[in-house]
């Protein structure tokens, strides 16, 4: 695969994502073009990823689940990096379109860390000999992920939107800060006990299928951050809508 | 904006005051966080067996890990204090700053867990067998950073939890993934307060906690007039 078929996918998705904000008619198809797409890039990327591609030098074909694993992980820090954007815009401006894109994000960006960090366990173990390291990337990615179960259960657990919105705004900020320290002392405190290892350089072509890979997975993030999105606003147009709760009736009709 | 009538720290000092009078006055949360913690502690030992060098070599995670469970209950009872009569709401509608309440409320909370942790060293070493006497005030420094840096965030996080329901598992929930670089620093400095610090290790860690703090600190400085407003 030459360089530029990654590039090609990332402008495609980046002018996805420009209709999707700023042209209200192409709302209703984007997100079915994004899953559509997404589905094509997938079925190249096992392609290119499983057949094309040659086996890495010191791992052979475990190697290749870094082309999903990667990507996943990618998806995944940037759909917090969207959240924590939305978090900052609803304290700033209070919007309930950035409280859906905040809630849709969290959960998308959840589900993307949780299957990228299994990934890498899966990979850990034929290439380390162990499921888990304290490897700071990898440390910092589960911490993260775990600061979000929490804000999702924190969402869930709190009936009154607008405390909950401005709320798991802050809990989202508080998260997101402690991302870097987090990698910081972790690399830090590991690098006493051992010999840190040093990503290795990556062959060209192997590294247009690990960008292909990045164009799939975001393009499916796009799509499905959009669908949550629209549920989002869904279930904030019934709650905001909904007539005040009605007392129970004390009487039972027979 | 109001205009605050009097300054912030004062307003803080305020706050600040009023949550060690109650708690003067009642000694309901600090006796009962110092009971929870020496069980804490008991318990690690049980748990690990009787190999005083195992003990002796973890004592500092036990400690923090004791502290950590402690500052749980702390920081909930902390805003369960003024969810009573409304107490929350009454200071919000003064003419202070919010961000008053929570330097207040920080410095409360780290000023109750520093004190806890005081009452835990003696035992620490009765339990672990550890030795203080190599860099006292070294350990003394370590141990407020610490407190400091779970009532940062921690404060925050009670403020938004205290109303959420199954408030008590959330908390945790929120809290620990945040306090990990903390816990780890926090350990780290607290080893090399009591063996030999053969690599010179130990101004980094302390580093790492202040700028923990300081993070935490201004975060949440800016942070907690957002939340308190919707209380």
């Amino acid at each position: 695969m030459a360089s530029w078929i990654p590039l090609a996918g990332l402008i495609v998705l980046v002018a996805l994502v420009i209709a999707q904000l700023a042209v209200p008619s192409s709302r209703a198809w984007v997100w079915k073009v994004a899953a559509g797409l997404g589905t094509l890039e997938l079925a190249a990327l096992l392609y290119f990823g499983l057949v094309w591609a040659p086996p890495e030098a010191f791992m052979s074909d475990v190697g290749r689940i870094l082309y999903v694993h990667v990507p996943h992980v990618w998806a995944c820090l940037v759909a917090f990096t969207i959240n924590v954007a939305c978090a900052i815009a609803y304290l700033m401006k209070k919007s309930w379109r950035t409280d859906a894109l905040a809630e849709a994000s969290a959960e998308i960006g959840v589900y993307f860390g949780a299957i990228g960090v299994l990934m890498g366990s899966i990979w850990a173990r034929p290439t380390w000999g162990v499921w888990w390291d304290w490897d700071p990337r990898l440390i910092s990615t589960t911490v993260m992920l775990l600061a979000y179960v929490g804000y999702l259960a924190f969402r869930s657990f709190t009936e009154d939107p607008e405390r909950r919105a401005a709320w798991s705004a802050a809990a989202a900020i508080l998260g997101y800060v402690s991302l870097p320290i987090v990698w910081f002392s972790v690399r830090w405190w590991n690098s006493l006990h051992q010999v840190q290892s040093t990503g290795s350089t990556v062959d060209k072509p192997m590294r247009a299928v690990l960008y292909w890979g990045n164009v799939t997975f975001l393009t499916f993030l796009l799509a499905f951050i959009i669908k949550r999105y629209e549920l989002a606003r869904a279930r904030q147009s019934s709650a905001l809508e909904l007539p005040p709760v009605q007392a129970p009736k004390t009487e039972v009709a027979v | 904006m109001r205009k605050p009538r009097i300054s912030l720290l004062r307003a803080s000092w305020l706050v600040l005051r009023k949550d060690w009078m109650i708690e003067w006055r009642t000694r309901a949360r600090l006796t009962a966080l110092i009971f929870f913690s020496l069980s804490t502690l008991l318990l690690f030992s049980f748990a690990m067996g009787p190999d005083i060098e195992a003990l002796r070599r973890h004592a500092p995670g036990y400690l923090w890990l004791a502290l950590l469970f402690a500052s749980v209950l702390s920081l909930g009872e902390s805003f369960r204090v003024e969810s009573e009569n409304q107490a929350l709401t009454g200071l919000v509608v003064t003419p202070v700053e919010p961000r008053a309440i929570f330097l207040g409320k920080v410095f409360g909370n780290a000023s109750l867990l520093f004190g806890l942790s005081l009452v835990l060293l003696p035992v620490a070493v009765a339990l672990y067998d550890i030795d203080l006497s190599r860099a006292p005030l070294t350990l003394l420094l370590v141990l407020f950073l610490g407190s400091v840096g779970i009532s940062a965030p921690g404060i925050v996080y009670s403020a938004i939890s205290a109303n959420a329901r199954a408030r008590d598992v959330m908390l945790p929930l929120l809290l620990f993934p945040v306090l990990v670089p903390l816990l780890l620093a926090a350990v780290s400095a607290t080893r090399f307060t009591l063996v030999p610090d053969a690599q010179d290790q130990l101004p980094g860690w302390l580093k790492l906690l202040t700028a923990f703090d300081l993070i935490y600190l201004s975060v949440g400085f800016l942070l907690f007039p957002k939340v308190a407003e919707e209380d």
